[in-house]
């Protein structure tokens, strides 16, 4: 009489416990539901100066020069300043709207045959998907509107076209990626913008624990200019601007920049998000997506 | 004091003492900074963490700090390598005794002093002690290929001999000679750029560069060097676990050769990177070709003997046997089975997931950010080092003398939730393909409970068996001294065979 090999208790077992235990990770996203609204007190629309000199940049800390001054935003384009460009661009004439989305000129990229190169031709490219159901911004009666308590946040869902678009409609730019870096580090090679170190009350990041963080999401935008050494319901941030005084450098939502690599022409985007770790939040992390990539994670600023 | 020395003897010249210090040392090195990685960090451990043990942690240092550990773990799985490499082949005592004094004070001056470096500062004499351990192991690789000469008459099988040859001459020898002058000759591709260090080279993880199109050649260097070397490691152990149940007949001469072949070709493949990238992956992609079948020839042949041998223990042959007690027979010993069922299943977690990915390289992974591309590339590699550790670990306690109950809990435990975690690696390393940014957190909170779940069990046998060969040092009679009196390394199923 064969006796039974009793390889499968174990086995079964094992399989069980995986099972049992993972029924209460399914659980679905929670629904989009406003959000605690805060005033920051930091003006959307204020700019600073950034001198031209040298600068620290990359993770190796090679010594470069911007060699004009510029100004840049001193936070993320908001939701209310990016519905407004939306009205006023379509209404003139600027940009229109498609079954796509809204779209607008391109003058395309110089196109060089490379191994894994993306043809970016002369055209209208997508700005801004309308009506999207992770976007914050609306679109009701013909007109873009906020969602209610998400105005002073970054915007987002735009794509590099519509970021671009933004500041040119405004005659402004996109910074590039070193002018990004020197406003978001100054000229010392520190790490944030603020110093070397990171904890939950410089910046938002994955799993930061601030006050718009909900389960089963994974995670949300902070109003722009929230880490200014406030308290928001007990949550206590720490001032963290960079040394020129710009906020959200570090966390929030990633940021364009204007630089077409060539070979490849995937833009570079800068800062980290409230989805990444907060070593993503280092000023030299370079990330990069194709132009017409677009994202809750991802926004900008302007530079002119 | 003559029981203390007896206990050295064994954990420092017998091979299965010297193969427990190993793993001991990964297993406490793993513990000790795993707690500085993300599920950590999430939970407020790594903070805690760092205070307690006074780590330094610069930012700007990260990636540093990163290779630093890679390499330390590195250099410890090679030492383990050696030793099961210099236990089972024939060579001189000298030459055994020789290679493996010099690896293990290689490996572990350079994981001490290393990660001293590394996490507690910037004594430049301890990165010195770093790069002089790693050269010690270098050496002990040198000296392992001169021992393993296949030419030498001593090595050459007799006529009748039922492995693998050509004429006289030893393939599977020819294939372990092949693997270890192509590590060394992979680990000088390190070298070079590392000895190129503050002099027109600067350190990078290779995932960072997947979307830079230019490289200069010491970077290329480093990427095929890092690429080749876990090859290699798996390699080698396919051709340990080949010795460890005795593989032999006609399909060994096939194993045997498509080794061989398949090693050459990828080592060829990646050392021309430097010079003519254009077709390296070309070359790389033909190699790994022989390198999987062979994987599958030595699947076929270990799952064939389990079920003979487990048949056989219950007085059965395979005439005799239904399917449902063959198969029960080829499952009744999950240690060698779980060796190869690592390297099959290493085809769907690694390998399948690269192919896929590459092919639709333009029209999926290049249209997400690069963190996400990044993501994939990092999960690829930690699945293949993870499936490689698993299989160390099964052969480990089958050597460990795992017998009964307990080798089917640890056996069982590590292959299930090894496997688990690393499919819910590729789940999450793959999740664009399946769900959008907003609606991902599930997806990603159930990844990650089944990955730290399956690790946690896995380290949970590790520990386990650690203790309990901890444990047996304290006994005057214990495991240790018998192995140390039995110092060779059992074939499986020698027993019922013979």
């Amino acid at each position: 009489m064969m006796r039974p090999i009793s390889f499968s208790k174990p086995l079964i077992l094992i399989a069980l416990l995986f099972l049992l235990s993972g029924v209460g990770c399914t659980a679905q996203a929670a629904p989009a539901s406003s959000p605690p609204t805060f005033d920051t007190g930091i003006d959307p629309n204020a700019w600073v100066q950034v001198p031209a000199g040298e600068f620290l940049m990359g993770l190796h800390n090679h010594e470069v020069m911007v060699a004009h001054d510029y100004e840049i935003m001193v936070t993320h384009v908001t939701n209310t300043q990016f519905a407004a460009f939306l009205n006023e661009a379509l209404a003139d004439g600027s940009i229109k709207q498609t079954e796509a989305g809204v779209v607008g000129y391109y003058p395309g990229d110089p196109f060089d045959g490379y191994k894994h190169e993306e043809k970016i031709e002369a055209g209208d490219w997508l700005l801004f998907p309308v009506n999207h159901p992770d976007a914050r911004i609306r679109q009701e009666n013909g007109a873009f509107v906020v969602l209610p308590g998400y105005e002073n946040h970054p915007a987002t869902m735009m794509t590099w076209f519509g970021a671009r678009a933004y500041c040119e409609y405004y005659g402004w730019r996109l910074p590039t990626e070193e002018e990004w870096e020197k406003a978001a580090r100054g000229e010392d090679g520190r790490a944030y913008p603020w110093g070397d170190e990171i904890d939950e009350s410089n910046a938002n990041y994955y799993k930061s624990h601030d006050p718009f963080e909900r389960p089963n999401t994974p995670g949300d935008t902070t109003p722009v200019g929230f880490y200014n050494g406030k308290s928001y319901n007990g949550f206590q941030t720490m001032n963290s601007p960079s040394p020129y005084g710009l906020y959200d450098m570090a966390g929030n939502v990633w940021q364009w920049t204007s630089d077409d690599p060539p070979k490849t022409h995937l833009r570079y985007l800068k800062g980290g998000s409230f989805m990444d770790y907060a070593y993503n939040l280092r000023s030299w992390t370079r990330n990069s997506a194709s132009p017409e990539y677009f994202s809750i994670a991802v926004g900008f600023r302007c530079a002119r | 004091m003559e029981a203390l020395k007896q206990r050295y003897t064994y954990l420092f010249h017998s091979t299965k003492g010297l193969v427990l210090v190993a793993i001991a040392l990964i297993a406490l090195e793993t513990v000790f900074f795993g707690m500085l990685s993300g599920p950590m960090a999430e939970l407020g451990v790594r903070d805690v963490w760092v205070r307690i043990t006074g780590m330094q942690l610069h930012p700007l240092e990260r990636e540093a700090r990163i290779i630093m550990l890679y390499h330390t773990i590195a250099m410890a799985v090679v030492a383990i390598e050696v030793y099961f490499i210099t236990g089972l082949l024939k060579m001189s005592d000298r030459q055994r005794a020789n290679i493996n004094a010099t690896i293990t004070v290689g490996y572990i001056t350079a994981m001490i002093f290393g990660m001293w470096f590394a996490y507690f500062g910037r004594n430049f004499i301890m990165h010195g002690l770093f790069i002089f351990g790693q050269s010690l192991v270098f050496f002990a690789g040198v000296m392992l290929a001169v021992a393993l000469w296949p030419w030498k008459p001593e090595y050459r099988l007799p006529e009748d001999s039922p492995y693998a040859k050509l004429g006289t001459l030893d393939l599977e020898r020819l294939a372990f000679w092949v693997m270890a002058v192509a590590t060394l000759g992979s680990a000088i591709y390190g070298a070079a750029a590392g000895a190129n260090f503050g002099n027109g080279f600067e350190l990078f993880l290779a995932e960072d560069t997947i979307r830079e199109v230019e490289k200069t050649k010491l970077e290329l260097a480093v990427i095929g060097h890092l690429h080749i070397m876990l090859t290699l490691i798996a390699v080698a152990i396919m051709l340990i676990v080949g010795r460890w149940v005795d593989f032999k007949g006609r399909l060994h001469t096939i194993y045997a050769w498509l080794t061989i072949i398949g090693t050459l070709i990828i080592t060829a493949g990646v050392w021309i990177i430097v010079v003519y990238r254009a077709i390296a992956h070309i070359i790389i992609n033909v190699g790994s070709l022989p390198v999987l079948l062979a994987a599958f020839l030595l699947t076929y042949f270990t799952w064939r003997k389990l079920v003979r041998v487990g048949l056989a223990k219950r007085g059965l042959t395979p005439d005799q046997a239904s399917f449902g007690q063959k198969l029960r027979a080829m499952l009744h010993d999950p240690l060698p089975w779980g060796a190869t069922w690592q390297m099959i299943y290493m085809n769907a977690v690694v390998t399948a997931i690269g192919i896929f990915l590459a092919v639709r390289l333009d029209e999926e992974v290049r249209k997400w950010p690069w963190r996400e591309e990044r993501v994939t590339l990092t999960g690829h590699w930690h699945i293949l080092a993870g499936i490689i550790a698993t299989i160390i670990l099964l052969y480990y306690a089958d050597l460990a003398g795992l017998k009964g109950r307990a080798r089917r809990w640890f056996g069982w435990t590590v292959i299930i939730a090894s496997d688990i975690a690393f499919a819910a690696v590729s789940l999450f390393a793959t999740k664009r393909l399946y769900v959008s940014e907003s609606q991902q957190q599930p997806l990603v909170n159930w990844t990650m409970w089944l990955t730290d779940a399956g690790l946690f069990l896995v380290l949970l046998m590790l520990g386990l068996l650690m203790v309990w060969r901890l444990v047996d040092l304290f006994k005057g009679e214990g495991r240790w001294k018998h192995e140390l009196e039995h110092p060779e390394l059992d074939v499986f199923g020698k027993e019922v065979e013979a």
